[in-house]
C-alpha cells in the first residue's frame, strides 16, 4: 500500500505547525522525516495515522492492503505505550482480540515473538524488561496486525546508544525479511540515513519540506562507514544545522 | 608527570535519607509499650480509675462478651450494615466516577454537585434518611452508602483522569473500539487510584456505621458503645472502641490483599 500526503497543514491554538506538506511514500519504502525539535514531525505522523485531523489538506492511501491485514496503519511509539498490567504476549494479544480466534491468536503471537526474538519473554511483564526489549514488544505488536504502513514515532529516542544500534539492525533485518512501508520520524540523522530509502527534511516551525534526500544504497548494505550514507548524513546536517540552532533558542509558548 | 598524592581530607558523606523503609516490630512495640503503661498506670493508681478503666478490665469485658454470645449479636448486624452500605456506596461511586472521567457532559454536570455534597457531614442527614427510608435498616444502609459514595466518586474520576493518555492513543491507533479501550485500558489503569480511594471511603463507612447505629438500633457496635457511654461504663466503652479499631485494621488489610492480587504488575 502506498501513502500520499497532500498539502497537509495544521495549527495548534493559532500558531501554524505544518505548512502545506506534500509527500509520497511508495509501497515497501521507508521514508524518514527529520527536522529540528518542535518542527511538527510527530504531529505529521499523528495526522497520517488518523489520530488527529489535518486542518488543511488530506492523507490518502492507495493500493491493496496485504492479506490478513488487521490494522492498515500501525504505530510504534517513542515511549512504547505497553500496558504495564499485561505480559509481553498479552500486549500483542490486545491488538488481535476480537479479530482472531483464540487459536489463530496464539499462533500469530508465537510467530511475531519468534521474529523479534522475544519468544523466551512471552510471559514477562513490561517492568521486567529493558527499554530495548520493551520497544521490541511494541514493534511486535505493530507487526502482529500485518500493517500495510508502519508509522514509527522516534522509536529509538528513549533508548541508550548501544541498544539503539542493536534495534536499528533488528529493524533492517525485519524489513529485509518482509519489506514494509513505513514513515519513520526521528531527530537522529544516523538513524535516518541507515533506515530510510528517502529522507525528508522539515524546516523549523511551521514545518515545510525543505528537501528530500534519496539514498540508493540498499538497506542491507549500509553502515555508518558506507560513503553514500556518510555523505548523506553530512548533507542532512548541513541542511538542518542552522534551523536546529534557531529552534533551540525558541520559547516554547511564543 | 606531577607526583600524585592524595591530600588528607576525606569527602564528607552528605547523601542518604528520604527513603522510608519498612521496619519490623516497631509498630507492635509501640502498641505493647502503650498498653503496658496503661495497665501498670491504672494498677498502681498513677492513673485514676475514673480517668481510664483497667486494661485487664476491658479484656474481661471481651471475655464476657464472647462467653455470653453478645459479641456476635452486636458484631454481625454491624458487619452486615457495613458490608451492604459500603458496597452500595462504593459501586455507585465507582460507576459515577468512571462516567465523570469519560464524559465531558457528565463531568460538567456532576463535579460541582459532588463538590457541594462532599463537605456535608452525612451524620447531619440521618434524620432525613430516617424519614425517607424508615427507622430500620434502610436508613442505616443509606447513610453509610451516601458517606462512602462521595469520596469514592472523587477518587475514581481522579484515577480515570490519571490514566496515561498515551495508552489510550495507542488503543485508538490499533483500531480498538470504545468499549475495549474503557475495559482493557482505562479501568485497569484507574484501578490503583480507585483502590487507594476505597481505603479512605471504607474508614468513613466505619465512622458512619457507628453514627447510624446510635440511632434506633438494638444491636450493633454503635448501639453497644452508646449504651456503655450513657452509663459511663468506661470498660465496655473501650471494648466497643477497640472493636472499631480492629474493624478498621481489617478493612485496610483486605484492601492490601486486593491490591497485591490485582496490582501485582506494579512493583
Amino acid at each position: 500500500m502506498e501513502l500520499r500526503i497532500e498539502n497537509v497543514g495544521h495549527h495548534y491554538g493559532g500558531g501554524p505547525v505544518l505548512d502545506r506538506i506534500s509527500l509520497d511514500v511508495a509501497a515497501g519504502e521507508v521514508l524518514c522525516l527529520v527536522g529540528p525539535s518542535g518542527c511538527g514531525k510527530s504531529t505529521l505522523l499523528r495526522l497520517v495515522g488518523g489520530l488527529e485531523k489535518p486542518a488543511e489538506g488530506r492523507v490518502l492511501t492507495g493500493g491493496d492492503v496485504p492479506e490478513g491485514c488487521l490494522n492498515p496503519i500501525s504505530f510504534v511509539f517513542q515511549h512504547f505505550n505497553l500496558l504495564p498490567w499485561r505480559t509481553v504476549s498479552g500486549n500483542v494479544s490486545l491488538v488481535l482480540e476480537g479479530r482472531l480466534g483464540r487459536a489463530a491468536r496464539r499462533e500469530a503471537i508465537a510467530d511475531v515473538l519468534a521474529r523479534t526474538g522475544l519468544s523466551d519473554f512471552a510471559s514477562a511483564l513490561p517492568r521486567q524488561l529493558s527499554g530495548g526489549m520493551r520497544q521490541r514488544v511494541a514493534i511486535s505488536r505493530a507487526l502482529a496486525t500485518r500493517p500495510a504502513v508502519m508509522l514509527l514515532d522516534e522509536p529509538l529516542s528513549a533508548l541508550d546508544a548501544q541498544t539503539r544500534e542493536l534495534l536499528m539492525e533488528d529493524l533492517v533485518g525485519l524489513w529485509l525479511r518482509e519489506p514494509f512501508t513505513a514513515v519513520y520520524v526521528t531527530h537522529n540523522l544516523a538513524e535516518a540515513v541507515r533506515l530510510g530509502h528517502r529522507v525528508a527534511v522539515l524546516s523549523r516551525r511551521p514545518g515545510r519540506v525543505r528537501e528530500v534526500v534519496t539514498i540508493s544504497t540498499p538497506l542491507g548494505e549500509r553502515s555508518a562507514a558506507t560513503p553514500e550514507v556518510a555523505e548523506a548524513q553530512a548533507h542532512l546536517w548541513h541542511l538542518i544545522r542552522d534551523e536546529a540552532a534557531a529552534a533551540d533558542r525558541t520559547l516554547a509558548d511564543a | 608527570m606531577p607526583e600524585r598524592q592524595a591530600t588528607g581530607r576525606e569527602v564528607p558523606f552528605r547523601g542518604g535519607g528520604f527513603a522510608p523503609k519498612p521496619v519490623r516490630w516497631v509498630g507492635l512495640s509501640v502498641f505493647a509499650v502503650l498498653l503496658a503503661a496503661w495497665e501498670i498506670g491504672t494498677r498502681t493508681g498513677w492513673i485514676g480509675n475514673l480517668t481510664l478503666p483497667r486494661l485487664s478490665g476491658v479484656g474481661q469485658v471481651f471475655v464476657d462478651l464472647y462467653d455470653s454470645g453478645l459479641l456476635w449479636q452486636h458484631l454481625l448486624p454491624s458487619l452486615e450494615r457495613l458490608a451492604a452500605g459500603a458496597a452500595i456506596g462504593a459501586v455507585a461511586g465507582i460507576g459515577v466516577g468512571v462516567l465523570i472521567g469519560l464524559f465531558s457532559l457528565v463531568r460538567a454536570g456532576l463535579v460541582p454537585l459532588v463538590a457541594a455534597i462532599f463537605p456535608i457531614p452525612k451524620i447531619a442527614l440521618l434524620p432525613l434518611f430516617v424519614i425517607w427510608f424508615g427507622i430500620g435498616e434502610g436508613s442505616k444502609y443509606a447513610l453509610i452508602a451516601f458517606g462512602t459514595f462521595t469520596p469514592t466518586v472523587v477518587a475514581t474520576y481522579g484515577a480515570v483522569d490519571n490514566v496515561d493518555r498515551g495508552l489510550i492513543r495507542m488503543g485508538q491507533s490499533f483500531g480498538l473500539g470504545w468499549f475495549s479501550i474503557v475495559w482493557k485500558i482505562v479501568l485497569p489503569g484507574a484501578l490503583p487510584g480507585i483502590l487507594s480511594g476505597l481505603r479512605v471511603s471504607l474508614a468513613i463507612a466505619i465512622i458512619l456505621l457507628v453514627a447510624a447505629e446510635m440511632l434506633g438500633a438494638e444491636y450493633g457496635i454503635g448501639a453497644y458503645i452508646l449504651e456503655a457511654g450513657s452509663l459511663y461504663d468506661l470498660e465496655r466503652l473501650f471494648a466497643g472502641v477497640i472493636i472499631l479499631s480492629i474493624l478498621g485494621v481489617l478493612t485496610s488489610w483486605l484492601i492490601g490483599l486486593a491490591e497485591r492480587a490485582l496490582l501485582a504488575w506494579r512493583e
